[in-house]
């Protein structure tokens, strides 16, 4: 079964020349992909439009066994919110809730991510991927406290706690030094293969493409040429 | 919903000076607004609560306001006096129940001295129907026994048996001191939130004893003044009084009464009903009353618009957040309730920190009112109008919340993850 599956999909803000064409883009179930381009290649685009924040003009995009072009707006965001893990860049946070309350976000707002937790609270989940990610000792602490790097391995915390079927990672480790980019990857790959879900990590540093079973270019699967 | 909530609780308590900055103002217009309405009717209350089951004031011929706020409320002074004689006639008029005439003109260190009889004691109502209530002793009945109001008795630490020289005029420091002829306490009154509480009474006799040997207007010269075990309570002649108070046999009576006193061949007189003056007063009074509440609706509207002020600016700081809620799984919608419900929960506590404020400085300061001003102020509980004003507090915090809430909507609409 496919996790992502566009089919002729095209998109521009209104009556603009189109930002993005895909004919075809295939990702299935628990594939971890690698997607890169140079900026302005369309690559936030394509990650609007699977996350469901922005609607195709013309096309399928079916991610997780449903067709977004048919769901309401409200629809799409509790289907992003329930089964989709998302990290940005950098300032992952809300700055006003603690660590804790950082991680647990989307367990109090969507009843599907609360059910898929093991342990027996949230609390207790919290804690367990927390100490998995070596932050457990932070939990309590307001997250401006926090260096970049332990602020981005709470944002995978949040992006993977309640086991999303789909992880999306926007240039998560562009804000890190190598080596914690290489920390930061292997942490999220095994707290992705643990939950099986779906990765896709978008960067445009080559360097860390070995480390996905598939890479693929957005300037290759888009067809508009930018001008 | 409630982590809706539970988010605009943090959000708020994270910007905790510009919050409490902005709940202060809000505060502060809802305490002027709801303090300016309770002190009117709490005022008016008061008033109306000092005199019961009373139809008419009856004084020398003047206006009507004067006469019932000194034969009352004991502001200002009587313009003139009434002979006993008129008095006589109405106490034995036939549509009369009964009377209370009252004499003043001295003082006691600032605390008025009221001459009346023992009619007081019987007939006098505050608050529908409480009477006068003796703390201890009982009533004034010798020529120079004095009954201290609550206040006064408290004030001085005077118990009964405690000797009191009464001055002449009403001025705080007097010239004239009836040193001659001291007041012995006979009775302490309970307390009863009127003008009672600060006044001496002493009897229509002990008046004009008092006043034995003045008849120049001042003190008896030095070996003049006939020394008080003289004088008895047959020698002296009651000739004036300053008002009366008078109960009619029925509320028809009233108003014939009324006219019949304000034709009065004998001798000029004003007869008011004290509810209709009242009334009169509260209208006088109401554009006053209308002044300060638009005034301390301008305060809102500022208040409001400082909190507006606030939440916009943080917004431009804020479209990270908005973005990371998109990304949990917020609608715009919610985003939108978010930024409302800020507004709301700001003026809501403002609202509520405002009406307890306004409750608190009116219940610490309807004491003082009531002694230094003689303006009696009962302390009333919410009225439509307070929760009206409650009401519009909280829907106008809602309507301003909207302005950054759209923007916030906006943003989460538009800018989707890419907020930056």
């Amino acid at each position: 079964m496919p996790a992502i599956h566009l089919k002729n999909v095209s998109f521009g803000y209104e009556r603009q020349q189109a930002l993005l064409e895909v004919p075809e883009l295939l990702i299935e179930e628990g594939e971890r992909v690698f997607l890169y381009g140079p900026s302005g290649s369309g690559k936030t685009t394509l990650l609007g439009l699977i996350a469901g924040i922005l609607t195709a003009k013309t096309g399928e995009v079916e991610v997780l066994g449903k067709d977004l072009t048919h769901l309401s707006l409200s629809m799409r965001d509790r289907h992003r919110g329930s089964e989709m893990g998302y990290i940005f860049q950098s300032f992952n946070l809300i700055p006003y809730l603690s660590v804790r309350q950082n991680i647990g976000l989307p367990c109090e707002l969507h009843a599907k991510r609360r059910k898929r937790i093991t342990a027996s609270s949230i609390d207790e989940e919290i804690s367990r991927i927390a100490s998995r990610l070596d932050i457990g000792e932070f939990l309590d602490r307001p997250v401006t406290r926090l260096s970049t790097g332990q602020q981005q391995r709470v944002a995978i915390a949040r992006a993977v706690i309640g086991a999303p079927r789909l992880v999306i990672a926007d240039e998560p480790t562009s804000s890190l030094d190598r080596n914690r980019q290489e920390n930061f990857l292997r942490l999220l790959i095994e707290l992705c293969d643990e939950t099986r879900a779906t990765l896709l990590f978008v960067s445009h540093d080559d360097s860390l493409m070995s480390r996905f079973d598939r890479q693929i270019s957005v300037t290759e699967i888009n067809t508009v040429v930018p001008c | 919903m409630l982590v809706l909530l539970r988010l605009a609780f943090s959000s708020l308590r994270s910007r905790a000076v510009t919050t409490s900055l902005t709940v202060f103002s809000i505060a502060l217009s809802v305490l002027l607004l709801i303090g300016v309405d309770r002190i009117r009717q709490g005022v008016q209350e008061g008033f109306a609560g000092t005199l019961s089951q009373t139809d008419l004031v009856v004084g020398a011929r003047g206006g009507s306001l004067p006469l019932l706020l000194y034969s009352v409320f004991h502001i200002g002074t009587a313009s003139n006096e009434i002979s006993y004689s008129s008095y006589e006639h109405f106490r034995d008029h036939p549509a009369v129940l009964w009377t209370i005439p009252f004499s003043m003109g001295d003082s006691f260190h600032g605390y008025r001295v009221v001459a009346t009889d023992d009619n007081f004691y019987e007939h006098y109502r505050f608050r529908r129907d409480h009477s006068v209530e003796f703390a201890e002793g009982g009533r004034a009945e010798g020529i120079f026994d004095a009954v201290l109001g609550s206040e006064v008795a408290k004030q001085f630490g005077y118990h009964t048996g405690a000797k009191l020289v009464l001055s002449h005029g009403l001025e705080q420091v007097s010239l004239f001191k009836h040193a001659d002829k001291p007041f012995t306490v006979v009775g302490v009154l309970k307390q009863t939130a009127t003008p009672v509480d600060r006044t001496i009474y002493i009897t229509l006799y002990g008046e004009e004893a008092m006043h034995v040997g003045w008849e120049g207007g001042t003190p008896p010269a030095l070996g003049e003044a006939p020394p008080t075990t003289q004088i008895r309570k047959e020698d002296l002649h009651i000739d004036t009084i300053s008002s009366f108070l008078v109960r009619t046999r029925s509320r028809i009576t009233t108003l014939l009464l009324q006219r019949e006193i304000n034709t009065y061949k004998g001798e000029p007189l004003t007869a008011i009903i004290p509810a209709y003056t009242l009334e009169d007063l509260w209208n006088m009074l109401g554009y006053v009353d209308v002044a300060l509440s638009l005034v301390s609706s301008a305060v809102l509207v500022v208040g409001l618009v400082a909190m507006l002020i606030s939440l916009y600016t943080a917004l431009n700081e804020r479209k990270r957040e908005i973005a990371i809620l998109r990304a949990v799984g917020l609608h715009a919608r919610q985003i939108f309730a978010l930024f409302v419900l800020e507004s709301v929960l700001i003026t809501t506590i403002g609202a509520v920190v405002g009406l307890v404020a306004a409750y608190g400085l009116l219940w610490a300061f309807h004491g003082p009112a009531e002694s230094h001003f003689g303006i009696p102020i009962a302390m009333v509980g919410l009225s439509t109008r307070v929760m009206i004003y409650l009401g519009l507090v909280v829907a106008g915090g809602t309507l301003m919340g909207c302005v950054p809430a759209i923007r916030s909507y906006r943003i989460a609409l538009i800018e989707g993850l890419n907020a930056f």
